[in-house]
C-alpha cells in the first residue's frame, strides 16, 4: 500500500486548491499560522526570522519530490511503516459482555506502538531532521515529557550523526528512567530541568531558551503539534501518515470507513495525525481524550475541559491558567500527557464542533492499561491507555456492526515502573 | 512631548532600569522603584511576573518565582504602578512582560488599566509584529507606547515592519539569547545602533547583559539609552527587603558613568 504513494503535494501541502474549499476542515492554518483565533507566532523577536526561514524551507520541501521520497523511504525501512491495523477481537468480546443487547462496537487499533522506538513520535522526528538537514543546521535540541519524543529525537540524531541535547523535567527524569538511559545510549545529552514543576512545560521553556541563544546552528525538533507556526502544521503533516494509512487500511480490510476515531491528547500530535485525513469524512465521528488526572475538579491536564484560551510557548490555545494568566501545573499519571496546553488545531476543532473532546482519569487509564494487557497481550503506554478507557466507554453505546478505531500511539515498557508503583507492586 | 520622549536628554544617554514587580513582595517594590529614581534612573521598566518567562535567564526567572510565590497578582502590579505615578509624576514607567498576563482579560482591558495606572509604554516579549493586533492596536488607541524589540537576528528586510507603529523608544536586544548572561562586543553594538538609527527617529536603547558602569558608559557613547535589569534583580535577590540602599548605590554608579561618558 505504501508503495502506491500519493502525489506529494496531496500528502503534505494542505493548501491545494481542492482543500481550500471553504467547507473543508482540512484547510487550516491561514497564511499567518492561525487556526481560527488559535495558533500564531508568539515568539521573541530573536526567533522570528528563524521561524520565517523554517516556514520558507518547509514550503520548499513540500514542493520537492526528493524530500517526500526520503521521508517515505525512512518511514518504510527504518521506522517499519505502515504500522498494522488490528482488530482487537478479545477486547471487543469483553466489551460486548457488558453492553446492552445488540451493542458493542468492533474495536480496532492502529498499531503505532510497533514503530521503531515504540511510539508515533518517530514519524515527526524523521520529517523534522530532514528539514534540519535541508537548512544546514548542525545541532539538534528537543524537549521531552514521557521521554518518547526525546528517544525518537536522539534516535534520528544518531542516525544522521548530529549532536542532540534533550531537555527533560526533573520530575520526568525520575519517573521515566528507562527512557533517560535510552537517550544516553543513543548519544544524547539529557539536561534535567529543575524549574517549575520539572515537567514537560518547564522542559519546553528551557529548550526555547537554548534555541534563542543558538539560533544560527540549532534546529529545535518540537515533539507535538504545538508551538509557533509552522510547527503545528508541519508536525501534523508528518504525523498524518497515521490517519492516511488507517483510512486506506480500513477501506481495504472492511470496505468502509470507521464510525469513530479515538486518540489520547497531551499536545495532540498522535490525535491530529489520526484525525486530519478523516476531517472531511462527515460520517466519521472523532473523540480526543485528555488526561483528567486526579479528576477534573482536582489536579489534571485537560486544558480543553478545564482551561481557557491564552498564549504560551509560541501559540494561542486552550491553557490551564488562573484569572491573571499564570499557568497552572498540570497533573497526569502519564508523563506524555502532563502538559497544561494543547495544540492549537485541537482548540479550533473543539470550537468548530468537528471533534468531540472528553477526558479519562489516572485510575481509569490504569484499569484500561491492565485490560489491554489481559485481553490482547499488548502492554500499552499510559498515554494510549487513556484512549483505550474511552474506547471501552464508547463501544458499549455503539451498535455491534459499528467500528471504533483508536491509535495505540506507544508501548508501555517505559511505564512498567510507574504502573507497578500505582498498583502497589514491587519489581 | 510625552513623558517617554522627553526623558531622553539631548546631551547624554538615558538610564533605563528594570526590576520584577512584586519581588521580593508587592510592599517592597515601591521603595525599590524609589531607589532606582534616587539613584538616577531616567526610565523605569516594571516587570510583570509570569510563571513561564521563556526569554529570561536564571536571575529574572528566579525573581518571577519569588514574586509569584509572594502572591503578586496583576491587580497588585497595577497598584504599584498607580502609586509610583503619584509619587513621581514625571518619571516614565514602562510595563515589561509576556503576552498571556497582558492579554488574558482582553487587550482593551489591559490598555485601559495602563492608562488608569499612568503607565507610559509596554514591552511585550512574545508578541512580535506579526501578532501586533493581539495588543498593539488597543495600546496605540489609548496613547500607550508600543515599544518594539530589535535583535541581532532582525535583518534589513524585517526592520521597516518593526519600526512601523513603534513608539516610545526602540529597544535593541544586543545578544541573541536570554537576559542577564553575556554582553555583546562594543563594535557590534555600535554597528547595530547606527543601522537602526538610520531607519528611525525614535531613541535607541541597548540592553541585555549590561552589568558594570564601564559597560554602561561604553554603550552610552553610541546609544540613546542603556538598559540594566538582571544585575539589579540580583541585588534584590541578595538583600531582599533590605535591597533599596544597595540598589540606589549601584544605580548611581551606572548613572554617574553614563553622565560622564560624553
Amino acid at each position: 500500500m505504501w508503495t502506491e504513494s500519493l502525489p506529494f503535494a496531496k500528502r503534505f501541502a494542505h493548501m491545494t486548491k481542492q482543500d481550500k474549499l471553504s467547507n473543508s476542515f482540512r484547510n487550516q492554518p491561514d497564511d499567518r499560522g492561525h487556526f481560527g483565533q488559535f495558533g500564531g507566532r508568539y515568539v521573541a523577536e530573536t526567533l522570528m526570522p528563524l521561524i520565517l526561514d523554517l516556514e520558507k524551507h518547509y514550503r520548499a520541501a513540500q514542493a520537492d519530490p526528493a524530500f517526500a521520497e526520503e521521508f517515505d523511504d525512512l518511514l518504510e525501512h527504518y521506522v517499519g511503516r505502515p504500522s498494522p491495523l488490528y482488530f482487537a477481537e478479545r477486547l471487543t468480546d469483553h466489551v460486548r459482555k457488558e453492553a446492552p443487547e445488540g451493542k458493542g462496537a468492533q474495536i480496532w487499533f492502529k498499531r503505532d506502538e510497533l514503530n521503531h522506538t515504540g511510539a508515533h513520535k518517530i514519524n515527526n522526528c524523521i520529517g523534522q531532521i530532514l528539514l534540519a538537514k535541508r537548512m544546514g543546521k548542525t545541532r539538534i535540541i528537543a524537549e521531552t515529557g514521557a521521554g518518547q519524543h526525546g528517544v525518537a529525537t536522539a534516535t534520528v540524531c544518531a542516525r544522521f550523526g548530529l549532536p542532540c541535547i534533550v531537555y527533560m523535567g526533573a520530575t520526568d527524569v525520575v519517573r521515566q528512567k528507562p527512557n533517560l538511559f535510552r537517550m544516553k545510549l543513543l548519544g544524547a545529552e539529557v539536561v534535567s530541568v529543575e524549574s517549575g514543576s520539572g515537567t514537560l512545560k518547564d522542559a519546553m521553556n528551557d529548550a526555547m531558551r537554548d534555541w534563542v541563544a543558538n539560533v544560527e546552528d540549532t534546529f529545535y525538533i518540537i515533539g507535538t503539534a504545538a508551538g509557533p507556526h509552522p510547527y503545528p502544521e508541519l508536525v501534523r503533516d508528518f504525523q498524518s501518515v497515521i490517519g492516511r494509512e488507517a483510512r486506506e487500511q480500513m477501506l481495504n480490510r472492511v470496505g468502509r470507513l470507521p464510525d469513530m476515531l479515538v486518540a489520547a491528547i497531551g499536545g495532540g500530535s498522535n490525535a491530529i495525525g489520526l484525525f486530519h485525513p478523516f476531517l472531511d469524512d462527515p460520517d466519521v465521528e472523532m473523540l480526543g481524550i485528555e488526561a483528567a488526572g486526579h479528576g477534573l475538579d482536582k489536579q489534571h491536564a485537560a486544558s480543553l475541559a478545564g482551561g481557557k484560551p491564552g498564549i504560551l510557548h509560541g501559540n494561542k490555545t486552550y491553557l490551564l491558567q488562573d484569572e491573571d494568566g499564570q499557568i497552572d501545573e498540570a497533573h497526569s499519571i502519564s508523563a506524555g500527557l502532563d502538559y497544561p496546553g494543547i495544540g492549537p488545531e485541537h482548540s479550533w476543532l473543539k470550537e468548530s464542533g468537528r471533534v468531540r473532546y472528553d477526558s479519562v482519569t489516572d485510575t481509569e487509564a490504569l484499569e484500561a492499561f491492565q485490560l489491554l494487557c489481559s485481553t490482547e497481550g499488548i502492554i500499552p503506554a499510559l498515554e494510549p491507555s487513556h484512549a483505550i478507557a474511552a474506547v471501552a466507554r464508547e463501544a458499549v453505546k455503539m451498535d455491534k456492526d459499528q467500528i471504533i478505531l483508536a491509535n495505540l500511539c506507544g508501548r508501555g515498557d517505559k511505564d512498567i515502573f510507574t504502573v507497578a508503583e500505582a498498583l502497589g507492586t514491587e519489581i | 512631548m510625552t513623558r517617554l520622549s522627553s526623558s531622553f536628554p539631548a546631551d547624554r544617554a538615558a538610564l533605563i532600569t528594570f526590576v520584577t514587580g512584586g519581588d521580593p513582595s508587592t510592599a517592597d517594590t515601591g521603595t525599590i522603584l524609589d531607589a532606582l529614581v534616587e539613584g538616577g534612573a531616567d526610565i523605569i521598566e516594571l516587570g510583570m511576573p509570569f510563571t513561564d518567562p521563556m526569554a529570561d535567564g536564571p536571575a529574572i526567572q528566579a525573581a518571577n518565582i519569588r514574586s509569584l510565590n509572594a502572591g503578586t497578582k496583576t491587580a497588585d502590579l497595577l497598584n504599584i504602578a498607580t502609586a509610583f505615578r503619584q509619587r513621581h509624576p514625571t518619571v516614565p514607567l514602562v510595563l515589561m512582560g509576556y503576552a498571556n498576563p497582558m492579554t488574558i482579560r482582553g487587550a482593551d482591558w489591559f490598555a485601559d488599566a495602563c492608562v488608569q495606572a499612568g503607565v507610559d509604554g509596554v514591552i511585550c516579549v512574545d508578541i512580535p509584529v506579526e501578532e501586533d493586533d493581539s495588543l498593539g492596536d488597543s495600546l496605540r488607541a489609548n496613547d500607550v507606547a508600543v515599544i518594539r524589540l530589535a535583535t541581532p537576528t532582525t535583518d534589513a528586510a524585517r526592520l521597516p515592519d518593526i519600526l512601523k507603529n513603534a513608539s516610545g523608544f526602540l529597544y535593541y536586544v544586543s545578544v541573541a539569547g536570554i537576559t542577564g548572561l553575556q554582553q555583546a562586543a562594543q563594535a557590534s553594538i555600535q554597528e547595530a545602533v547606527t543601522r537602526l538609527k538610520a531607519g528611525t527617529d525614535l531613541p535607541v536603547a541597548v540592553g541585555f547583559g549590561v552589568r558594570t558602569p564601564e559597560q554602561a558608559a561604553d554603550i552610552a557613547h553610541v546609544a540613546d539609552g542603556v538598559v540594566v535589569g538582571s544585575a539589579i534583580v540580583e541585588i534584590i535577590a541578595e538583600h531582599g527587603a533590605g535591597a533599596p540602599p544597595h540598589v540606589k548605590a549601584y544605580v548611581k554608579s551606572l548613572s554617574d558613568a553614563i553622565r560622564s561618558a560624553r
